[in-house]
């Protein structure tokens, strides 16, 4: 009875053709920099560029405090609201969702105006400013962090963990860190890959804030030097691939974003 | 799954850990109200405002000048387009890898691909596409070549409507994917056998069982489409360099200066915004509701 699915083929196969030909032609175009000749030089060129090695690492470095920051600010939250206060479950919901109706542009406007002016100026040192910037990425995986470590919280037993701890005599920093933590620790890491590939290429937030970051020295180096900037779209859809793929092997299936970099 | 939390807490007496337990989530709201609820906060306050800071509503009535409406209608534009056409190509894939008789390991790659898919937008997509579609880009070379079809007699540019459109399906089809994925799964084999046993035809099925279950699905997920794109900037920006007048685009060239010279519009523009995508995430919940009706996950 079964016949052969071709139209379910036929749409797949549509489908990944539409995937496929902007990367195969973004790399096509990064190994064209030399005439009539396929090379490597873009990236080296990119590799070796000062810039890209600085605005990198700042932006790598501010990722990895967005996680830092945004687990401790959910994780205890939703474990504290799961355990104590679960009727303020669907405020801290609303909230998370704000995120949603005040886009990176809008919250980006809003910090600025608050933040570049007494009494909470912010903006006018290095150091304020990287903060700023740290509380505004952490707005953006606030929804998404959360939905990770609530999913996490419901298919363990917090309760009865918390009082197996407390029986035993542990405190809270021990039944967070020791008991809770581990136990969400899919949850977590998959909230913080998913973090790591928004925040590494961000734009808007980082522009405003004159952050030397990554997104803004591609967009720059995009009016210039039209080979590196590609070379870097392909560095920077392996780094995508690889956070997505770490997460795929969390076993937490592909998530969706809807917030960040766009 | 709710019954652990609406247990009372056994421990501590009830009102000593009442007294004290908000106390665990004073960081988490004071981080909202500074960094959430402040800045949106602000926005408000200034587009209800005039440049001697007295209230006023003229900022909203400058909405309606032509420059800053078709601004709106340029984006909602772009974000239905892509919300609709992103949405039924995304169903359709998303149908053939879950449903369609293909083996499983079609639909583990393409929920892969549709991670990094819906994940790689902003400068780095903008890129791209110009190099796909750009004077020189590969498809644009390729059609040429093996078709002799020239884009660039057409009047198509990578920097206009089409090819925006075309670069925000890139991230909108594959949300669709991930986002149906469940729903579909969700459809229960029972309910096509009961429909076969009482004689309907595929078709039938089709239209009097399965789809009417799936549409506030479908509907709901398109509304979210629509929000990803209407508050999208970065991908835009880069691919056209400022120049294509987009709401969020406006937005962007006034934080600079750039444009209006008026702060109270400014922040009108950007309420307007926060309304329309309210609004849309209202919808989203309300058609969310009726889907758990059916597909509990």
């Amino acid at each position: 009875m079964k016949k052969f699915p071709i139209w379910s083929w036929l749409m797949i196969l549509l489908g990944f053709t539409y995937f496929l030909l902007p990367l195969i032609g973004t790399l096509d175009f990064s190994l064209r920099i030399l005439k009539d000749q396929l090379s490597l030089d873009a990236y080296v060129n990119v590799l070796n560029a000062v810039r890209f090695q600085n605005t990198f690492t700042y932006s790598f470095t501010m990722a990895l405090w967005t996680i830092v920051a945004c687990t401790l600010l959910v994780a205890p939250t939703a474990y504290w609201v799961h355990l104590k206060l679960p009727h303020l479950r669907p405020v801290i919901e609303f909230i998370t969702l704000l995120t949603f109706v005040v886009p990176a542009i809008l919250l980006v406007f809003g910090l600025i105006r608050i933040y570049s002016r007494p009494p909470l100026s912010l903006m006018e040192s290095e150091i304020g400013s990287d903060f700023l910037l740290v509380m505004g990425y952490v707005s953006l995986a606030l929804p998404y962090m959360y939905r990770a470590v609530d999913n996490g919280l419901r298919a363990i037993d917090v309760r009865t963990l918390t009082e197996a701890a407390q029986s035993l005599g542990a405190g809270w920093r021990i039944i967070l860190f020791s008991v809770i933590f581990p136990n969400l620790r899919a949850a977590l890491l998959s909230g913080a890959f998913l973090t790591f590939a928004t925040v590494i290429g961000e734009f808007t937030i980082a522009t405003f804030l004159a952050r030397p970051a990554f997104g803004p020295y591609m967009a720059n180096l995009g009016q210039t030097r039209p080979y590196e900037s590609t070379a870097l779209t392909i560095i920077s859809l392996a780094l995508t691939w690889a956070s997505i793929g770490m997460i795929q092997l969390l076993g937490r299936g592909a998530q969706g974003q809807l917030v960040g970099t766009r | 799954m709710q019954t652990t939390t609406t247990l009372p807490a056994p421990s501590a007496p009830r009102a000593r850990a009442f007294s004290f337990a908000w106390l665990g989530v004073v960081p988490f709201f004071l981080f909202a109200i500074l960094f959430l609820i402040l800045p949106s906060g602000i926005l408000l306050i200034g587009s209800v405002q005039n440049a001697r800071g007295e209230f006023t509503l003229e900022n909203f009535g400058g909405l309606f000048q032509e420059s800053i409406a078709n601004s709106y209608i340029l984006s909602l534009q772009l974000s239905v387009t892509t919300a609709v056409v992103g949405g039924i190509f995304g169903f359709l894939l998303a149908y053939a890898a879950i449903l369609g008789g293909l083996p499983r390991s079609v639909r583990t790659t393409l929920l892969t691909f549709s991670g990094v898919a819906s994940n790689f937008a902003g400068v780095p997509l903008a890129f791209a596409f110009i190099a796909t579609l750009g004077r020189l880009g590969f498809v644009t070379v390729l059609l040429k070549d093996l078709l002799g079809f020239d884009l660039n007699q057409t009047g198509f540019s990578v920097f206009g409507f089409l090819s925006l459109t075309l670069t925000y399906i890139y991230f909108q089809f594959p949300l669709m994917v991930l986002i149906i994925a469940p729903a579909l799964d969700g459809l229960k084999k029972e309910w096509r056998e009961a429909a076969e046993n009482l004689g309907a035809s595929a078709w039938q099925y089709w239209r009097i069982v399965a789809f009417p279950v799936l549409l506030p699905s479908i509907l709901g997920t398109m509304i979210l489409l629509f929000s990803n794109a209407f508050g999208a900037v970065a991908t835009a920006y880069a691919l056209t360099g400022g120049n294509f007048p987009l709401a969020t685009i406006l937005i962007f060239r006034q934080i600079r200066g750039e444009v209006l010279g008026n702060p109270g519009l400014g922040y009108a523009v950007a309420v307007g915004m926060v309304i329309i995508m309210g609004g849309s995430l209202a919808i989203y919940y309300f058609l969310q509701r009726k889907t758990e009706r059916w597909l509990k996950q």
